[in-house]
């Protein structure tokens, strides 16, 4: 190695895999180069890196500046251009970008487009990935301007492969495994993702937002790409009648026939099963009960947590009236602090061509680039113009369940046609019942 | 769409002496009576001829003059181009 890194060799010594260990393979399989490549970037720059890093543990302060022009012919989005501050030091990531690709639907891989990906990455970039980014996009790390439309043309002419969204974009929209896999899934979480991605092309690739706009579909409320933390507009599946329950597979559950969990925590004796303890005990809303016989479940009391399905999926299953719920707002901190999305559909039939959730998204954009401020992201607007102003901008009436805390507010006041009859009133009517 | 751009171009070189990239909500209070969409376009089209450019930081995006201002490996306190 060209640099000496006690420090970040500190990194390696937990039990945890190192992103140190990583870097240090990558550097050791660029210098022995076993498949005689013409590196198109310089081959020594994941040591570089790795002395940039080191520097900055050591300096306590990063050695990346932030941002520039660089993309690819068209698109406002995808490519991130990263320089370093101390280029003559590590010329090998004085120019280090990064470029965002855009992930399949449900993270199905097929080996033959990994081994692409890679073979292009290992020519024309460092050879290092992120997979996957917080967006849930594959993440290329670290190329030079000159390649950008080379690894561009390749992803997109010879894997037929888009790039991801950053910047001012909506971000490259993620989703589940969903019914391909997953027995909980509400909805086809592929298809909406696929098909909101070719829809809203415009947006992905040309930055007309006041900051970053994020979709994700979860199939079930197990969310499995967080998308009600981490989305502005959350897609997450449930379903409208009861969930059913398979009372002689309750029974084979108790009776130790059946495994809980499907098996997923049989690594530790946890003892016999307790169905008091471990499922009606942990109903977040106690809206189950065991008389040791029947298994009980008060539906309307039901907040789809999906404790008792996975502990018990043989016995317990979602309903039969399938959709999904809307959530909008959530966020990681920067302004305000981390939000969690704020309901505002309980439920939506998610059906091709999937027009009401475009109408809604559509409806939410028009009025956040609007009255959006730079930097702004849906949930901050939200929490500045107030929830009702959500409401009012998609059409939605206001019903008990978006009201989170009652009456924190005395000051919502109704507009005149929400009143019977407006505001006017017939003064010697009044008159003639209360003196003056 | 050609005066629109005109629109564009004057009011990024008016301000290039102070300001060289801006957001895109700085467009739509030029053109009040077009929905965003459309100043969208006209910025699309002026960086597809090479006339604008865009500048991201990776989380937010910026419009500016191509050429002007803070160019691929500058950022905030170094001198403009």
């Amino acid at each position: 190695m060209k640099f000496e890194t006690p420090l970040l060799d500190q990194l390696e010594q937990g039990p945890w895999p190192s992103v140190v260990s990583d870097i240090k393979q990558e550097a050791a399989h660029r210098a022995a180069n076993p498949n005689g490549l013409d590196y198109q970037i310089p081959q020594d720059c994941c040591e570089d890196l790795l002395g940039l890093l080191e520097l900055s543990y050591k300096d306590m302060e990063t050695h990346w500046k932030h941002g520039g022009i660089v993309g690819v012919f068209g698109y406002g989005g995808g490519v991130i251009g990263r320089y370093c501050d101390q280029p003559e030091m590590f010329p090998g990531v004085a120019h280090f970008h990064t470029i965002r690709v855009a992930q399949p639907s449900g993270k199905f891989y097929s080996t033959k487009f990994l081994r692409q990906l890679c073979d292009i990455w290992d020519l024309r970039g460092s050879g290092l990935t992120n997979m996957h980014g917080s967006t849930g996009d594959i993440v290329l790390i670290g190329t030079t301007t000159p390649q950008l439309e080379e690894i561009f043309y390749q992803l997109t002419h010879e894997m037929n492969n888009d790039l991801g969204g950053s910047g001012s974009n909506l971000r490259t929209p993620a989703a589940c495994m969903g019914m391909s896999r997953c027995e909980y899934a509400c909805y086809n979480t592929q298809d909406v993702c696929y098909q909101l991605t070719e829809d809203y092309q415009d947006e992905l690739h040309r930055p007309a937002f006041p900051y970053k706009f994020k979709f994700k579909f979860d199939g079930c409320p197990n969310g499995c790409v967080c998308a009600m933390a981490r989305s502005d507009f959350a897609v997450v599946g449930t379903w409208r009648d009861d969930i059913k329950i398979d009372q002689d597979a309750v029974k084979a559950y108790v009776g130790g026939e059946f495994v809980p969990n499907a098996g997923a925590h049989s690594g530790r004796d946890w003892g016999k099963f307790d169905i008091q303890a471990e499922v009606i005990d942990r109903c977040p809303t106690h809206c189950m009960s065991w008389d040791g016989q029947k298994l009980t479940i008060d539906n309307a009391n039901c907040v789809r947590c999906m404790h008792c399905i996975d502990t018990m999926p043989r016995a317990l299953h979602i309903g039969d009236d399938r959709g999904a719920s809307v959530l909008c707002g959530a966020k990681a901190p920067v302004v305000d602090g981390a939000q969690m999305g704020s309901l505002l559909v309980p439920f939506v039939k998610v059906e091709q061509p999937y027009d009401e959730l475009k109408e809604i998204i559509e409806n939410i954009w028009d009025w956040w680039i609007e009255e959006g401020k730079n930097r702004e992201r849906l949930g901050e607007l939200m929490k500045r113009a107030s929830f009702q102003k959500l409401l009012e901008v998609t059409n939605t009436e206001a019903e008990a369940f978006h009201v989170k805390e009652p009456r924190a507010n005395p000051y919502i006041f109704f507009k005149e046609d929400e009143v019977p009859g407006g505001f006017k009133r017939d003064l010697a009517d009044y008159r003639s019942r209360h003196q003056r | 769409m050609a005066e629109d751009k005109e629109v564009i171009i004057e009011y990024l070189k008016a301000k290039s002496k102070v300001k060289s990239k801006h957001y895109f909500k700085d467009f739509l209070e030029l053109f009040p009576d077009k929905k965003s969409r459309e100043v969208k376009k006209i910025l699309s089209d002026l960086v597809k001829e090479g006339i604008v450019e865009y500048w991201s930081s990776g989380s937010t995006t910026m419009y500016g003059l191509k050429g002007y201002g803070k160019q691929e490996a500058a950022e905030e306190g170094d001198a403009e181009a």
